[in-house]
Parts: C-alpha cells; sequence; structure tokens
C-alpha cells in the first residue's frame, strides 16, 4: 500500500508543480505561493513512502528487492532509498521542490518570486515525469522475493546517508539561481534588488555543494581504489565545475548588489552554474566514461539528461541574449578596485573551470572519433595549480580595496607583514619536507598568504578598537574571512599532503615488522570476525609511534554474502600532523602466510577537509547575516517614525 | 575612467588570460594525455617503448598473478589474442581477479612490461570499464575471419 501512496504521492506532486508554473508564468498570486508548498509536501512524502518501504524490508517492490537485503544494518535500509538511480533520482525532485517551497514561504511576494517560481514549477514537471515514465522508483514485483540482492557493499558506508543530499542540495539548488535568473530576464529586471534575493540561495545551494563534495572527498580517502581524497576522476570534475562557476557567480553577485554592476555577466553565471550541474549529472549518470566512481550507470538514462540540458540551457540562454543588452551597466570604476578584483576573481575561476572542462570532456570527444584516451591528474596540475595560485596571490588584497577606485600602495604596504610571515612559513615547509620542491614552495606560501592577510584585513577592520571590536564585526565579514581562510587552510594542506604523501606495500609474515618514515609496524596476525551482514578477515598490526607509544590497529578485509562481493576496510591513526593508513591486501601465492599490506603516511589531511568544512561554514555565515539584516530592515520598514537610517552597507565585505 | 576604456580593459585582461589558458591546455594536454591501447593495438602497432605511457584494457590472464621478492605485483592483461605483462605496487581493488575486466594505468619499462600506477577493475556485478569492454570486442572481431 504505501508504495502505491508514494506513487500516487508522486503524481499528485507532478500535478501541483505543472499547475505552479502554469501560474507562476501567467498571473501569479498567492495560489503559485500554495502550489509551491504543496509541491514541497507531496515529493517529500513520496520519498518518505519509499523510506518506509525499504525500513520495512518491502521486497515487492522491485528496487527494495534489488537494492536492500533483510541483513542489512537500519541507516543502510534507510540510505539505500537514494542508494541507487531511481531513488536518488527522486531525492533530486524531493530537493528541486523543496527549494521550491523554501522561495515560496520566505520570498518577497512579488512578480520576480512569482516568475520564479513558475520556472522552477516547469523543471520539476520535467523532473516528475522523467521519474514517473522512465524510472519509478515505486514499481512492484510479482512474485515478491524472500529476500533482497543487498547495497552494493562499497556503498555500505556512513557516508551514503549525508554525501548524496548534501550534493543534491548544491547540485539541485542552482536549479532555483537558475529560475531567479531566469524570472529576472522574464520580467527584465536585473537590477540590485534581484542580486539581493539570489545571494542567499545561490550561497544556501553552494555551501551545500562544498560540503557535499568535501564529504565525497573524505569518503573516496579512506575508500581503497576510489584514488584518494582527490585525482580529477571525472565524476569529481563533475561537481567541481558547478562549484568554481558558483564561487565565481557568488563574488559577481556582491557587486551587482552593492554596486549595480556587472548584471549581464552574473546572470549568465547563475544560468550556467545549473547548466553544469545538468552536465555534471550527464556526465557522472550516463557512463560515458571510465570512473571509479560510476554507480547506477545507463546510458539510455543520459540521452533524457542531454535532452533536458539542451532545453533548459538552451530556452535560459535564448531569453538571456534577447534580454541581456537591455540590463544596465551600472557605474564606472577604475581597474584598480574592489570591482576590478572581483572582476578578477570571475575571469579565474571561470577560465579554471573552463580548464577542468576541457581536461574533463575531451577525452569523451576524442572517444567519438575512435581515439580513446585519459587526461589524468598531470594534465590538472599544470593547467589548474597556476590559475589557483595567481588567484589566491590576488585574494587578500581585494576585500582591503574600496569600490570604485582604490590605492594599492597603502594596501601592499599593510599587506607586507602577511608576505614575510608567508615566506616564513614556506620555508619551515621546505625546511621538514626536506628539500625544495616547487610546488609545495608555492602552494604552502600562497595559502599562508591568504590566511595571513585575512587575518591582517580583519584587524584593519577592527581598527583601534582592539580585539574586543573584532567580535562586533558585521557577520558577513565573519563569513569572507572565515571561508578565505578556509581556502588557505585547505591549499597548505592539500599541496603538503601531495608533495610529502609516503606509500608502500610491504609483504609480511605473521610476526614480521616493517619500518616506515620512523614508525614501525607489526604484524601479529589475522582473525576471522563477523559485523551484522559480513564476514570479516581481520589483522592485528602493533604500531609503534616514532615516540615510542603503541596501539594496536585493524585494518581488515570482508565479504558480504548477499551480494557476493569483498570490500577492504582500512585503518586510519590520526595524529597532529597527518594520518598513518594502513591497508590489508592481498596474500602472495608463491608464499603462504604472507599478506602484503599498504602502509601510507598523509601528511595534514585533515586540514584538507577542514579548509573546506571553514569554507562551507563562511558560506552560511554570510547567509546568516543575510537572513539577519533582512529581519532588521523589516523592523524598521514597520517603524517608520523611529527613522532609523538603513543598515550600512559600506563596510560590508567582497 | 570613461566607460569605454573600462570596456577596453577588461576586455584586453579577459583576451590575455584565455589565449594564456588555452596554450597552457594545449601543451599540458601534449604531455600528459595517456592514450588508450587493447594488447593487440600493444603488440601489432609495436608502440611498446621505453618510457611510454598508455592505459590497457583487457582481462587478467588466468593463472598469471605473482609477485616478485620485493612483493610487487605482476600479472598480465590480455584481450585474448595478445597480452601485455604489467607490475604493479599497490593492492588492487577489491574486484580485481583473474579472468576479470581490468583497466591499468602507467608507464612502459625497457623490458617492455607496464609499470602500473593506478589498476582499475570492474566496480560492481553489472560493470565493466567500458574500454575493456572495447578492447575486447575488437580483438573478436580481429580473430573472427581467422577462425
Amino acid at each position: 500500500m504505501i508504495a502505491e501512496l508514494g506513487h500516487l504521492l508522486a503524481f499528485l506532486a507532478l500535478a501541483t508543480a505543472a499547475t505552479q508554473s502554469a501560474l507562476g508564468l501567467t498571473t501569479g498570486g498567492v495560489a503559485v505561493k500554495r502550489l509551491a508548498v504543496a509541491t514541497g509536501v507531496f515529493s517529500l512524502l513520496a520519498l518518505l513512502a519509499l523510506v518506509i518501504s525499504f525500513v520495512r524490508l518491502d521486497f515487492s517492490v522491485a528496487l527494495v528487492a534489488e537494492h536492500s537485503n533483510s541483513q542489512k544494518p537500519l541507516i543502510y535500509r534507510i540510505a539505500g532509498a537514494w542508494g541507487n538511480h531511481e531513488g536518488s533520482m527522486l531525492l533530486w525532485c524531493v530537493i528541486m521542490a523543496a527549494y521550491g517551497a523554501g522561495a515560496a514561504l520566505f520570498m518577497r511576494p512579488d512578480m520576480l518570486r512569482d516568475r520564479a517560481l513558475g520556472v522552477q514549477g516547469l523543471l520539476t514537471t520535467g523532473s516528475l515525469t522523467y521519474l514517473l515514465l522512465a524510472s519509478s522508483p515505486f514499481t512492484r514485483l510479482d512474485p515478491a522475493p524472500l529476500d533482497g540482492a543487498g547495497l552494493n557493499p562499497l556503498l555500505q558506508d556512513p557516508a551514503v546517508a549525508l554525501h548524496p543530499p548534501f550534493l543534491y542540495m548544491g547540485y539541485v539548488g542552482m536549479s532555483f539561481v537558475f529560475s531567479l535568473a531566469a524570472g529576472g530576464l522574464i520580467i527584465g529586471k536585473i537590477d540590485r534588488d534581484w542580486a539581493k534575493r539570489v545571494r542567499p540561495w545561490a550561497l544556501t545551494a553552494w555551501s551545500g555543494l562544498t560540503i557535499g563534495i568535501a564529504l565525497g572527498s573524505i569518503w573516496a580517502y579512506y575508500e581503497l581504489g576510489w584514488g584518494g581524497w582527490w585525482f580529477w576522476d571525472p565524476v569529481e570534475n563533475a561537481s567541481f565545475m558547478p562549484w568554481l562557476v558558483g564561487a565565481a557567480l557568488i563574488h559577481s553577485l556582491i557587486v551587482t548588489e552593492k554596486r549595480g554592476g556587472m548584471a549581464a555577466w552574473t546572470v549568465f553565471l547563475a544560468v550556467l552554474t545549473f547548466c553544469l550541474a545538468l552536465l555534471g549529472t550527464f556526465l557522472v549518470r550516463s557512463g560515458v566514461m571510465t570512473s571509479v566512481h560510476a554507480f547506477a550507470v545507463d546510458p539510455t538514462r543520459g540521452i533524457v539528461l542531454l535532452v533536458g540540458l539542451a532545453i533548459a540551457g538552451g530556452a535560459a540562454l535564448a531569453l538571456y541574449a534577447w534580454r541581456a543588452p537591455k540590463l544596465m551597466a551600472g557605474p564606472e570604476f577604475d581597474p584598480v578596485s574592489r570591482e576590478g578584483a572581483l572582476i578578477l576573481n570571475n575571469l579565474f575561476l571561470s577560465v579554471a573551470a573552463a580548464l577542468v572542462l576541457v581536461g574533463t570532456v575531451t577525452p569523451m570527444f576524442a572517444q567519438a572519433l575512435n581515439i580513446s584516451l585519459s587526461i589524468g591528474e598531470p594534465y590538472f596540475h599544470l593547467t589548474f595549480a597556476p590559475m589557483m595560485a595567481v588567484l589566491l596571490l590576488a585574494m587578500p588584497v581585494a576585500p582591503m580595496a574600496s569600490w570604485r577606485k582604490a590605492d594599492l600602495t597603502p594596501i601592499l604596504r599593510s599587506l607586507a607583514p602577511a608576505a614575510i610571515v608567508a615566506f616564513i612559513v614556506a620555508v619551515a615547509a621546505t625546511v621538514l619536507h626536506g628539500g625544495f620542491a616547487p610546488w609545495l614552495f608555492v602552494g604552502v606560501f600562497v595559502g599562508a598568504w591568504v590566511v595571513a592577510g585575512v587575518l591582517r584585513d580583519l584587524l584593519r577592520r577592527a581598527g583601534a578598537g582592539g580585539v574586543g571590536r573584532l567580535f562586533r564585526l558585521p557577520l558577513a565579514v565573519w563569513g569572507m574571512a572565515i571561508a578565505h581562510i578556509g581556502i588557505g587552510l585547505f591549499v597548505i594542506g592539500a599541496t603538503t599532503e601531495t608533495a610529502s604523501r609516503e606509500e608502500r606495500t610491504f609483504p609480511l609474515a605473521r610476526g614480521e615488522t616493517a619500518q616506515m618514515a620512523g614508525w614501525s609496524f607489526r604484524f601479529d596476525d589475522v582473525r576471522q570476525a563477523e559485523g551484522p551482514n559480513y564476514y570479516a578477515t581481520r589483522a592485528n598490526i602493533t604500531v609503534t609511534h616514532p615516540n615510542g607509544g603503541i596501539q594496536v590497529i585493524h585494518p581488515e578485509k570482508r565479504i558480504y554474502p548477499a551480494a557476493g562481493t569483498p570490500t577492504t576496510e582500512v585503518a586510519i591513526l590520526k595524529t597532529l600532523t597527518g594520518d598513518i593508513y594502513v591497508a590489508l591486501g592481498d596474500t602472495i601465492r608463491e608464499a603462504p602466510g604472507v599478506w602484503r599490506i599498504r602502509i601510507a603516511r598523509h601528511p595534514l589531511i585533515d586540514w584538507i577537509f577542514g579548509g573546506a568544512g571553514l569554507i562551507a561554514l563562511g558560506g552560511f555565515v554570510s547567509l546568516a547575516a543575510r537572513i539577519r539584516r533582512r529581519e532588521k530592515a523589516t523592523v524598521e520598514e514597520q517603524a517608520p517614525a523611529s527613522g532609523a537610517p538603513k543598515p550600512a552597507t559600506a563596510g560590508a565585505p567582497a | 575612467m570613461r566607460k569605454r576604456s573600462q570596456r577596453l580593459w577588461l576586455i584586453g585582461a579577459a583576451s590575455v588570460l584565455a589565449l594564456g589558458a588555452v596554450a597552457l591546455a594545449a601543451t599540458a594536454l601534449q604531455d600528459t594525455v595517456a592514450f588508450f591501447y587493447s594488447p593487440s593495438d600493444l603488440v601489432e602497432k609495436q608502440v611498446i617503448a621505453d618510457g611510454k605511457s598508455a592505459r590497457v584494457g583487457g582481462l587478467v590472464e588466468e593463472r598469471s598473478v605473482s609477485h616478485d621478492a620485493g612483493g610487487v605485483m605482476i600479472f598480465r592483461i590480455t584481450d585474448t589474442k595478445h597480452t601485455v605483462p604489467v607490475m604493479f605496487d599497490g593492492i588492487p581493488p577489491d574486484l580485481f581477479k583473474e579472468g576479470q575486466g581490468v583497466v591499468a594505468e602507467g608507464k612502459f619499462d625497457a623490458e617492455g612490461r607496464l609499470i602500473a600506477s593506478r589498476v582499475l577493475a570492474k566496480h560492481d556485478e553489472n560493470y565493466m570499464p567500458k574500454e575493456t569492454y572495447d578492447a575486447l570486442r575488437k580483438a573478436a572481431e580481429s580473430k573472427e575471419p581467422v577462425s
């Protein structure tokens, strides 16, 4: 019954979404708001019905039979609902509808909201139609099997509960930014007010995307065979391109909001970000490329996504071409100014995204010409890294530059201490690394320069007020500072990890010891163990720290009988300077009792994930600043007699 | 600053950056692209050369997996017509098995062995790396006239 109810709710959501788009694009009004909320509620309930089917192990539902199993722990039964193509499409629809419902509830009712909800309704209608016609998660099986096939064991990991929802909060969230762009173009009004109202949605989606990517990166790091925290796999790049363009969008929105400039460019980025999210989904789902992260792949589905991308992108670009020439240009400014710096930011982020795009899709086009090639890490290190290095050099300067026209000399003078600190840190990193490595030096230098530069800027803003004043700085300043510090720490971590990670494979018999970087690893034995739905071969390895401490770790190999596939679970030892990473490999045929054990040291790996976390946190703090300012503004509107001036925006950050 | 000169420097900056990026991408592509070969391509077209980087796909030949004294894994990739020896100093993916599809990426050494830096196997029961599939299909097609 529950599955039929879910199916019905999905159809109801389709009906309300279609009506929402029809009314939103024509008459508008309060009905649009109610319909958008209804679409959100119906699709959420449909997802709930699917989750209940998974939790209750209703194997008469085809999807449950294919992707769940009676031995599976509860959390994976719930997350299993979206650990497959059909379920994740439903999650896609739910999040798309939820953004619409959220906008209906929180946005000021006017033309822009109605048109944007109309466009969002169209997108939701398209997604739900695809869901119901081509990939319904509610199809029944007759007769129902006694037990299910089980989730792909590689996906049985706590990360499956969080990584897809956050990724979609980003990917799909960009759909509403797209709708706002289309809505603004339809009513021909892309101005400061438009930018002000788009920014919270762009920040929400982009911060969600940041968390989603970071979670994926952590997962790929500890799942052996997924290439580590980042290795420029097509699926990774697919999520990274909208992130880069989204970052450019967040910055150009500032120029449009504060100065009314770059309107045409900003709206273009808003369209582009969602198109790249769709392109990413196509690359991931169609299986056109060999990727270690390709799950739920089916070429026939790729075509539908490509058609969807062509329609949405084509229509929006046509609309853009028609309206953009009439958009205002904004006041003039000097190349050396806050505007100029933000344009530089946008140029570099877009070009970096284009370089990633070239590296990602070239193999696909070559394939069409019957040339099979692959583009890996070296290409991206050679192209992407220099772009970022230049961008980061300019990063601390931008927030210190004034609008319209800035004087570089005093800015550079006040940033001189930051440059000195960065240089010292880079030299220290080189000494610790044990030799000069150009990329390590450059990476650590720019990372430290960004962090020190942001701190310098915070001190400047605090002025004579000292540290106490620091905590009274606007939330928006803190949002920027936190995100930029996150970038700096991330870059230091990423370059250090890439330059100084060590990896070796040791063939070890019981009782033998391996030495690496001052650590010693004694292979004690392997034992059989049993988990809720798997059998494990678990190794006991005694690790001796360079400082004499002793710890026993248990890397293991598992077999999941339901799926019949093995997995490797690594053991990770956290230390202040990085991770020690141990994986139990295979046995050696020629030497019985000898196991191959992989030992790696990943210095500063937590800086990578911590930095990404700070970037997302900074995004959310900026969002909070926006909500708070809006509340203040409404309070003042309600009490005009007080005559209080609008909150000053002059000191607001870039 | 006047509107026109503002536009001029903008276009100037953008085109300098774009040109630089194109040059960067072109040189980087030339240096780093790894072409994909099936074992038959490698043997018949004699592309194996010291230091050449390549991606090789096919099946792990039955009973070909062994280890040298240092524990480095050695196996052969076959497309049922020709084979290529591979050395890999790492832990193979979980679904790496003799007789199953595999893609190895790396550089050839002087003895014509592929020193793999990465080995990909299939992901789940329904998935085979596309390149493995293509290699096997090509080998099967080229064998047909003989048999």
